[in-house]
């Protein structure tokens, strides 16, 4: 193994993609070769580091330098300054992303959006638990332990019509349910804040901006159940939500609303943070489990469901980060009063990551149901330019690429996957008509070769084939018969894999043969980009 | 009970049985690839996978228990369509050289395609480029050929508790590897081969050394004796077409002496051995308030697994060799000297059920006649590869006996190949010699059959002798950690390193499923019914080495040859290459 003074990560996910971090990639490494620090200074291109609306991203260690926005014509100066004379560029630091990049200022904003999960979300600081406590903060907790029995709880979130919304938008309340039957002698409550679907910052910036809410509704959540027992997994690399966790759980313990006899009710619980390591199917919940345990992050067979025998064997809760901050309010302010936001089947709302090419790049909650086209051309501000709409992507890497035909698609969990996409996680990544769709379907499929954990045959062979092929066609090489086994090759993925990730791993590809197949087939046949912009 | 539907056939199982077991009850065999019989259900192949009414992903059927009122189909477009793209990714990345592959026509990977009518593979044929693992006397790995069924790595830790093998990397990057890439021999591996019975394709098997036998056997200044282990003589018949659990003890001897060998003589002569020295150690201890519980010390595979997790228990171990290593220290000295030929110009081969016998032989003290006391270890598989080769038809072959002397037994040294079989062998002349009274009973149940951990009491005399009997590493394994507590309340320990015994072991011909292993194992008990002499003190051939070479047992001779020491070792042992004689490094 080679050793270097520095390392320049590099952004490579998707959204960075297409804000050109390639272009910046590669002047980084030639500027680097050209001013003979190619044996000093290695630039590593990186999987997505969470700022996505800050690409390019780059970062440089061991400083650990996050510079964002960053061009081609940046990188002399960052070669000079930085990695030659040791200064930081300032003028491309900028301020660390951090909860509330959301324009208040901006009057649609506060038109379209209702706010229950981001309800504290730059508006308190996320340091005080006082300030959180001000805004009704352990008010719902208290109410549930004084007031309600743990079977009416239940009862309230079944009501609500919650449903997960880390993807699977498996009904909340029913859950809880299976674990609250179980009988066991330790039961636990996990929140999956292991967000790892490139584009996808939603509960980063929760964690970071409302900590408490989280320590709340999985005290709620184990009052519920029965659990007394929390983890939280965190991606490793969410170092600001880990500090704030930390901090917030200490505030709690030490004013008594979390650990043993909480307001006096008998009832205990504690929640201990776990970090992750950087594996995407450790967000799939049973690949967590086994990373908490320590084992390889690889998914369980299931049945077993968690809810019955989870970590450790023991039954177990395990919510996304949103759906865990929608428990406070619902149980505040009764189911009815949750119902009325969003559609008669999916109610609430839903927090989006706006990502692409749009005006208004971050973080959005709206009312489940919303369409495509109001999130971009009201709330999303538009195409930069001017430029014409040709995808969006939703529900992050795993979700269905959807054409202008279908912007006035309701966005909720149900609809959705009748046109073959799904809400997934609320990422959504914005294209315009500029993009090839063959360079963009390229990059999906790396991801998922890359991401898949190799446990069972169709995901750990199968996205290493679709990657395969994909990239063929990408540089001219497709031959006839390549989209018909994507497409089998997909199918077959998508119903014998073991876990989420290899079934969903195919849906971006499926839809994007499905309603681009068109530019596939120029790439194949005609040795041609119809966007002219790829490398063909 | 559930009733469940399964292409248009109701069945009533028990409900959560799964919906392979409840298919078989219709006759309907769901094709399979990382399911095995006795190991952990992985559901990682995705070929076994059926369509639930109801549900639109396909289901393991290896691994999904049915419910009350399940609609199942096992052949639909759908099913059939997952099936052959998951064998087909599969093959594309697995080497397609089956002619030249060890597992050729007993490959379960070869099976499906041929049952699948594979004629195309559409994906581009890549191999993983890994290297071969050729590093240990006894087992080679070939991870290209590895489909990642995971079926060793359940073998490995579930079963053997050795813990050696286990997937690194992730994605088509993923690898079934010893820690780190290492080699075996850099891991606290105990060499069983169980993960060869584990394996469905050609990834994992024994070192071949039929070709270092068939040059002996060439070679007109060579007098090559061959030793038959118990074990084989219920196994071979596989090799060669029988079903399992064939006693073909005569045949092997009439087989073997077809191919050339020139004494055709049995390890069962010394397993009797075995016993007297092993027997007079334990009532020594016993008397002399030496180290008890003593445990036995036949099993390679279980000796090198003490010597890397267990170094402070060694004291506990028997010194007696193997009868293996018995055999080869006196067919090259004892032997030689009757027959008078030059020891030197003796090629001792042993024919065994085992893959760790392989690394035993090779054991830097293994050489107390002076020479390599055993030369070449075949296992049973290798052995049927060369009777094969040689066109020797086992019901053309009539039943011959051992040669003498080295080739005289008793039932007791016939079950030595069985669980159990080394404790009730020892009880029957411990019994004897201590109380010089006879065996009221000479079947000892208590210690027979393939319950993990089985466990005895046997008066002998004034005192009450507990025995335990483990077999397979994973129980030996929890009987050791008592052991190691101080609460393991026993005097005499039989621990047998591969499930179901000897007649289980690495080297055996494939498959070996614990079914199998019990079947092999009774053959044995019905092997020793069957002879004239059950004790092992009362061999003829016995009472005669101590008369005319060995004096007693324990004495000085039998320290010399018979008796040998054991290694501590590390978990992550660095490779010291000690050669015949030297002192391992």
């Amino acid at each position: 193994m080679e050793f270097y003074r520095s390392h320049v990560l590099v952004c490579g996910g998707t959204p960075c993609v297409l804000e050109g971090c390639k272009g910046v990639r590669d002047a980084l490494i030639a500027e680097v070769k050209r001013r003979g620090l190619d044996r000093e200074v290695k630039v590593v291109e990186t999987g997505c580091l969470g700022p996505c609306d800050l690409g390019p991203v780059i970062v440089v260690y061991p400083e650990g330098t996050l510079y964002q926005k960053v061009r081609v014509s940046d990188v002399p100066e960052i070669v000079e300054q930085h990695l030659l004379k040791g200064r930081v560029v300032t003028r491309l630091v900028g301020e660390a992303p951090q909860a509330g990049v959301v324009k208040y200022e901006e009057p649609t904003y506060l038109g379209v959006q209702e706010r229950i999960v981001l309800r504290n979300c730059g508006v308190i600081d996320p340091e005080s638990i006082e300030e959180y406590i001000a805004r009704d903060g352990y008010r719902a907790l208290a109410k549930c332990l004084t007031e309600m029995k743990p079977a009416d709880v239940i009862e309230a979130v079944k009501k609500s019509g919650l449903v997960g919304r880390g993807g699977a938008a498996f009904p909340t309340g029913l859950k809880w349910s299976f674990t609250a039957k179980a009988d066991a002698d330790q039961k636990y409550i996990l929140c999956n804040a292991d967000e790892g679907e490139p584009g996808t910052f939603k509960d980063r910036l929760i964690l970071e901006g409302d900590p408490h809410s989280i320590l709340e509704g999985m005290a709620i959540a184990g009052y519920a159940v029965g659990a007394d027992k929390g983890f939280i997994y965190v991606r490793g690399e969410y170092v600001l939500s880990i500090e704030r966790l930390g901090k917030a759980i200490e505030q709690a313990k030490a004013l008594g609303l979390l650990g043993s006899n909480i307001f006096g009710s008998g009832f205990s619980f504690d929640v201990e943070i776990r970090k992750g390591a950087g594996a995407y199917v450790c967000g799939e919940e049973t690949g967590l489990i086994e990373s908490i345990e320590g084992k390889r992050g690889e998914p369980r067979i299931k049945p077993p469901y968690p809810g019955t025998e989870g970590l450790y064997g023991k039954p177990t809760v395990v919510n996304n980060v949103e759906t865990i901050a929608n428990i406070p309010p619902i149980l505040l302010n009764g189911p009815d009063w949750f119902r009325k936001f969003g559609t008669e089947r999916c109610p609430g709302t839903k927090v989006f990551t706006l990502t692409g090419d749009i005006n208004n790049k971050g973080l959005i909650e709206v009312p489940m149901g919303i369409t495509l086209r109001r999130v971009i051309y009201e709330i999303g501000g538009g195409i930069p330019g001017g430029r014409e709409f040709k995808m969006a992507q939703t529900g992050g890497t795993s979700g269905g690429c959807l054409p202008k035909e279908l912007l006035d698609v309701p966005m909720d969990y149900f609809t959705l996957p009748e046109h073959g996409s799904a809400l997934g996680s609320g990422a959504l990544l914005i294209m315009d008509a500029s993009h090839c769709i063959v360079d963009i379907a390229e990059c999906f499929m790396r991801f998922f070769e890359h991401e898949s954990c190799g446990k069972c045959t169709p995901c750990r062979e199968g996205t290493a084939r679709l990657h395969e092929i994909v990239a063929k066609i990408a540089r001219g090489e497709g031959k006839p018969g390549d989209l018909e086994l994507l497409d089998e090759l997909g199918s077959v993925m998508q119903v014998s894999s073991l876990c989420g990730l290899g079934q969903a791993a195919p849906v971006p590809i499926k839809t994007m043969l499905k309603y681009f197949r068109d530019e596939f087939e120029a790439h194949i046949n005609d040795r041609l980009c119809p966007t002219g912009t790829c490398g063909i | 009970m559930a009733m469940v539907t399964i292409d248009g056939r109701k069945v009533e199982v028990d409900a959560g049985t799964t919906i392979l077991n409840a298919a078989k009850k219709l006759g309907i065999d769901i094709p399979t690839l990382c399911h095995h019989p006795d190991l952990a259900v992985q559901a990682v192949c995705r070929i076994c996978v059926v369509e639930i009414e109801g549900q639109k992903l396909l289901q393991p059927a290896c691994a999904f228990p049915v419910q009350d009122g399940m609609v199942v189909y096992t052949n639909t477009p759908r099913v059939r369509q997952a099936r052959k793209v998951n064998l087909e990714l599969l093959l594309a990345r697995h080497p397609q050289d089956c002619l030249q592959c060890v597992r050729n026509r007993s490959c379960e990977l070869q099976a499906l395609a041929e049952r699948f009518g594979m004629r195309e593979i559409r994906f581009e044929h890549k191999l993983r480029g890994l290297p071969e693992d050729h590093s240990t006397p006894a087992i080679v790995r070939e991870p290209d050929k590895c489909i990642l069924c995971r079926r060793c790595v359940s073998m490995c830790h579930d079963v053997q508790a050795a813990g050696v093998l286990f997937p690194s990397r992730r994605g088509a990057d993923t690898v079934v590897t010893p820690v780190f890439g290492r080699g075996l021999d850099e891991v606290a591996c105990a060499l069983c081969g169980q993960c060869i019975h584990a394996c469905p394709v050609g990834a994992i098997s024994e070192r071949d050394d039929t070709e270092r036998v068939w040059q002996a056997l060439a070679d007109p200044n060579k007098h090559v004796v061959v030793q038959t282990a118990p074990a084989t003589r219920v196994s071979i018949g596989e090799e060669m077409g029988l079903p399992p659990g064939q006693i073909i003890t005569g045949k092997l001897v009439a087989a073997l002496r077809r191919l050339g060998f020139d004494k055709v003589m049995d390890t069962d002569f010394t397993a009797d051995l075995t016993i007297i020295e092993e027997g007079n150690e334990f009532l020594k201890r016993l008397k002399e308030g030496g180290v008890l519980p003593m445990i036995t010390s036949c099993s390679p595979g279980w000796i090198k697994f003490g010597e890397h997790f267990y170094p402070d228990l060694l004291k506990h171990i028997s010194t007696c060799k193997s009868p293996q290593q018995m055999f080869g220290a006196l067919v090259k000295t004892y032997y030689a000297r009757k027959a008078g030929i030059d020891p030197k110009d003796i090629f001792s081969v042993s024919l065994m059920p085992c893959t760790a016998k392989k690394y035993e032989a090779d054991r830097p003290e293994m050489c107390d006649s002076g020479y390599k006391d055993v030369d070449v270890v075949l296992t049973s598989r290798e052995l049927g590869r060369m009777l094969r080769e040689a066109g020797i038809r086992f019901e053309d072959l009539p039943e011959e006996e051992h040669d003498d002397p080295m080739g005289i037994s008793t039932g007791a040294a016939a079950i030595f190949g069985a669980t159990g079989g080394v404790m009730e062998a020892a009880l029957r002349t411990v019994y004897e010699v201590a109380t010089g009274s006879e065996l009221p009973k000479i079947d000892f149940e208590e210690v027979r059959g393939l319950k993990g951990i089985k466990e005895a009491q046997v008066k002998v005399g004034d005192l009450d002798v507990r025995v335990a009997v483990a077999h397979g590493l994973g129980n030996a394994k929890k009987i050791l950690d008592l052991l190691r507590e101080g609460k393991a309340n026993y005097h005499f320990i039989e621990i047998m390193c591969c499930p179901g015994g000897c007649v289980g072991g690495g080297g055996q011909p494939i498959p070996t499923t614990m079914e199998i292993r019990g079947i092999r194992g009774n053959a044995l008990y019905e092997a020793d019914r069957g002879l004239p002499y059950r004790k092992s003190h009362e061999n003829p051939a016995i009472k005669q080495i101590y008369a005319e070479f060995l004096g007693e047992p324990l004495g000085e001779v039998s320290h010399h040859l018979l008796h040998t020491h054991y290694t501590p070792r590390q978990k992550y042992p660095s490779v010291a290459k000690a050669v015949c004689g030297e002192a391992a490094g």
